[in-house]
């Protein structure tokens, strides 16, 4: 590879240059955010103002600013106006403690056709701010394959015509350290963003943003996977974002009060090595322990969300995949995430595709792309997940829409909608680990039936109807998307709070907004429709905080201190206070500002930007209750055969709804049920609606954004007209 | 590999050890930046133990950037030009030794130097031949000198 490095460089010729000053990052912020127009070579630096600051923090709060700004109501994603936005936040950057390096995406959705945001970790989003630049917002199109580098050592921006770099996320994160990186000490000062094939050809992309490895020699990726950010960046012809910054310092963030941030953060690194081993060994098995909880509490998404349980399942098990990982080396994937979830397999050897038999290093797998790609597709092998995985990444295509609209296919070709006319050829039955990885091999191709997939669910449930002459209630009732999103990978059908969740989350059903499945379903500590909509009200809003400061949700539930259960009653407890304190002092000591002192200040800080999302979900023809409808699937069993497998459970709430189940059909027992559940969705939407401040529909209200200071001008006239 | 070594009967918790230390690394005497501590037992009065790094090495292997390293002697250090002061090593050390102060965003530790041993009025310091730590996984795959 390192021979053809000088060849690539040779191909390149740099379309626009500009310099800069090198601002100081103080209390956070470069107080300053990079625009790149690729259509007319503009590079321009746009001042970050106090308002923007206070209103909208940083991370998903700028990006939903800036493309607020760029694109109108009839913007599509495809239009060179649409930008792909990436920013950490304030607390982006912070070395000492643990998570706190995560960079947040924002983007018009090819799925969705509304604005998205997506979190990742890799060094992108601190190294742009210590290069000087709390966002990078790329807008236009490029009209030849083009490297956007920020190079924070020298001051100068650059847009690159890059021809000859590998189109995969594979090989080009390696090539761009060796062509950006002058010095080998300078590689780790490196980080990229890039797609790749599959993003290109489907409409669920996702971006791979790296960070080196200097134990492994290697860069190495993590995955802003929702939503398909990954299609837009390809749209426009980039090849990658690349950023340089060399020299990070513990205080390279300009922490107003350094010591505090010495006590909070030596603190949790102390919690993690003492607890994390007795509570969910990340440090040794990631995320992927979750698929034997979920595969206990009838939670994992079998054959597309049939079932939540699977003998097979336990092959997927975090034992299955421990020994593939290379382990006792630091994982984080910015400096200092001691909980180090990024799981890593040297040497992998695929069996399939253009790698076919080289070793290559897998990053991954999450407990995700086991259940999406996995159990969901009926595929229970170590190997094929890896594989999947590996490539995905590689080609630029996100694990989850991945998983969940194969899944939809699978069932479709089993129930006789598509058969092998349409497939090319496939056999797509569930557990086909062979036709699974050719669709995807097809998608990086641009051909055959990997084409159909990579539509998502919501265009194949069209495609199909159109086409094929489906169904189209029975494809309603399976497709598991909402908003034009593929679920990610729980099955909700016992937690009516969890189909909220997912239901009424701004940017389509992912459980970063709430996970509520655990209690309400099987703690029972929420039992009521105001307790629903508390949580409903709280999570999103606590979660959402973590996006606009640049944070990983882990480090704050996913350990928990000792005496946490015992000092807290459990509801309470499952806010996890001492830690939610933790990232009020974090905070405080990195922006210096004094007006976050409890935990109801920081519901507050975010509630404004998830305002703001949902209004922008209503500035682009969406936002109104009718988007937050849910597929049946997602609430109960939509075939005989699903409600037979748990028919003691469904028999058992019929009689609680006063329907006595004897002597009944199951006709008429699955209506019964279907109809109560469908009712408890509206009625618990209601709940939801009102605790948030907004009106039946699901608009805001007036009274609700003057409250939270989002009352700009376009703002209100938006609403007026949704008001009447 | 040689370390320092402590043996509490001896000690008479004079500090001199403490004060040696900061003004050895850091030109003042600070307790605070101090490498090692003595500590006076709670349930026995006038008896003293003494918490300094054993050069284990266990820090190497959380050290996101390889700033940590042993030198030739056997003697875990850090590179001021790698650390990017995330303090993982302050929170993961087994034996709480390594250090951090809000004057610094690299932390610090015993590096052996024996200099307190020297000063220590009644030798309950001294630097002395160990066996060698177990190679640490990051030293099981790259070779790495300080």
């Amino acid at each position: 590879m390192m021979a053809s490095v000088e060849k690539i460089r040779a191909a390149h010729c740099i379309l626009a240059e500009f310099q800069y000053a090198l601002p100081k990052v103080e209390r956070g912020y470069a107080n300053q955010t990079l625009y790149v127009n690729l259509s007319d070579n503009r590079i321009v630096g746009k001042p970050v103002d106090e308002r923007m600051k206070h209103t909208f923090v940083g991370g998903r709060g700028f990006g939903l600013w800036l493309l607020w700004n760029a694109v109108t109501g009839s913007t599509r994603w495809s239009d060179p106006e649409n930008e792909v936005i990436l920013s950490s936040g304030p607390i982006g950057g912070t070395t000492s403690y643990p998570g706190s390096g995560k960079s947040i995406a924002v983007s018009l959705s090819p799925l969705t056709h509304t604005v998205v945001d997506s979190n990742v970790g890799g060094h992108f989003g601190p190294l742009l701010k210590f290069a000087g630049w709390d966002a990078i917002e790329v807008q236009g199109q490029a009209e030849e394959e083009v490297i956007v580098f920020v190079d924070g050592v020298k001051g100068i921006v650059q847009i690159i015509a890059a021809p000859q770099e590998a189109d995969d996320s594979y090989i080009l994160p390696q090539q761009i350290v060796e062509l950006f990186a002058d010095t080998p000490d300078e590689r780790i000062g490196i980080s990229s963003v890039s797609a790749g094939p599959g993003a290109e050809h489907t409409l669920m992309g996702c971006l791979n943003v790296s960070f080196y490895d200097v134990r492994r020699q290697s860069p190495r990726i993590k995955q802003a996977g929702r939503g398909g950010i990954g299609t837009v960046l390809r749209q426009k012809k980039v090849k990658a974002l690349v950023v340089k910054f060399v020299g990070v310092r513990g205080d390279a963030n300009g922490p107003a009060d350094w010591a505090e941030l010495t006590q909070v953060g030596s603190k949790m690194h102390r919690e993690i090595r003492e607890l994390d081993p007795l509570m969910n060994d990340m440090r040794g098995g990631g995320t992927t322990m979750l698929v034997s909880i979920m595969n206990e509490f009838d939670l994992l998404p079998v054959h597309n969300f049939r079932y939540g349980s699977h003998p097979e399942a336990e092959k997927l098990y975090k034992a299955a995949f421990k020994p593939y990982f290379s382990l006792g080396i630091p994982d984080g994937c910015w400096y200092g995430c001691t909980l180090a979830c990024s799981r890593c397999v040297e040497r992998f050897q695929p069996r399939t595709g253009p790698f076919k038999g080289q070793e290559v290093t897998v990053d991954g797998p999450e407990y995700e792309t086991i259940a999406g790609i996995g159990s969901n597709c009926g595929i229970f092998d170590a190997h094929d997940l890896l594989e999947a995985n590996f490539y995905c990444d590689a080609y630029g295509i996100d694990t989850i829409s991945f998983g969940t609209a194969l899944g939809f296919a699978m069932e479709c070709y089993e129930t006789g909608v598509l058969n092998q006319e349409h497939t090319g050829g496939l056999d797509l039955h569930f557990g086909q680990a062979e036709a699974m990885l050719e669709v995807l091999h097809q998608m990086a191709r641009g051909e055959g039936f990997g084409l159909v997939v990579g539509q998502g669910v919501r265009r194949m449930k069209q495609m199909f109807v159109e086409g094929y002459g489906a169904d189209a209630q029975f494809l309603q009732d399976i497709g598991m998307e909402c908003k034009g999103l593929e679920y990610s990978e729980y099955v909700t059908k016992e937690s009516i709070a969890q189909q909220a969740g997912y239901g009424l989350a701004n940017k389509g059903p992912q459980h970063d907004e709430a996970w509520l499945i655990f209690m309400d379903q099987i703690k029972k500590q929420i039992p009521t429709f105001e307790d629903k909509a508390e949580a409903l009200h709280y999570f999103p809003m606590f979660r959402t905080w973590f996006s606009l400061n640049g944070l990983c949700k882990l480090p704050w539930n996913d350990i928990e201190p000792a005496d946490n259960r015992k000092k807290y009653e459990p509801r309470l407890a499952a806010r996890v206070p001492e830690h939610v304190e933790n990232y009020i002092r974090l905070f405080r000591a990195v922006t210096g500002r004094d007006d976050l002192r409890d935990p109801e200040d920081l519901v507050r800080m975010s509630e404004a930007v998830y305002n703001f999302q949902r209004i922008f979900n209503l500035k682009m023809g969406f936002g109104t209750r009718e988007y937050d409808a849910v597929p049946y699937r997602s609430m109960g069993p939509v075939t005989k055969e699903e409600y037979e497998s748990r028919a003691q459970r469904y028999d058992a709430q019929l009689h609680e709804i006063g329907f006595d189940p004897e002597g009944k059909s199951i006709g008429e027992k699955m209506a019964a049920l279907r109809a109560h559940r469908e009712q408890q969705y509206e009625a618990l939407s209601d709940a939801v609606y009102q605790r948030r401040g907004w009106t039946r529909e699901g608009v805001p209200t007036l009274e609700t954004v003057r409250r939270l200071g989002i009352d700009y001008p376009e703002v209100v006239a938006l609403l007026q007209k949704h008001l009447g | 590999m040689k370390v320092l070594v402590f043996k509490s009967e001896l000690c008479n918790g004079s500090r001199a050890c403490e004060e040696t230390c900061s003004q050895a690394w850091f030109k003042e005497v600070n307790l605070a930046k101090s490498a090692i501590r003595i500590l006076e037992l709670a349930d026995s009065p006038d008896h003293f133990e003494a918490n300094v790094c054993n050069q284990c090495g266990k820090c190497i292997d959380v050290c996101p950037t390889m700033a940590l390293k042993r030198d030739k002697r056997g003697i875990v250090r850090i590179d001021k030009d790698l650390c990017v002061g995330c303090l993982s090593c302050v929170g993961f050390c087994p034996t709480l030794s390594m250090r951090v102060h809000v004057d610094y965003t690299v932390p610090f530790k015993c590096v052996a130097c024996g200099q307190c041993a020297k000063q220590c009025p009644t030798g309950a310091l001294s630097i002395e031949e160990v066996p060698d730590a177990a190679l640490t996984e990051t030293e099981k795959r790259v070779k790495v000198v300080a």
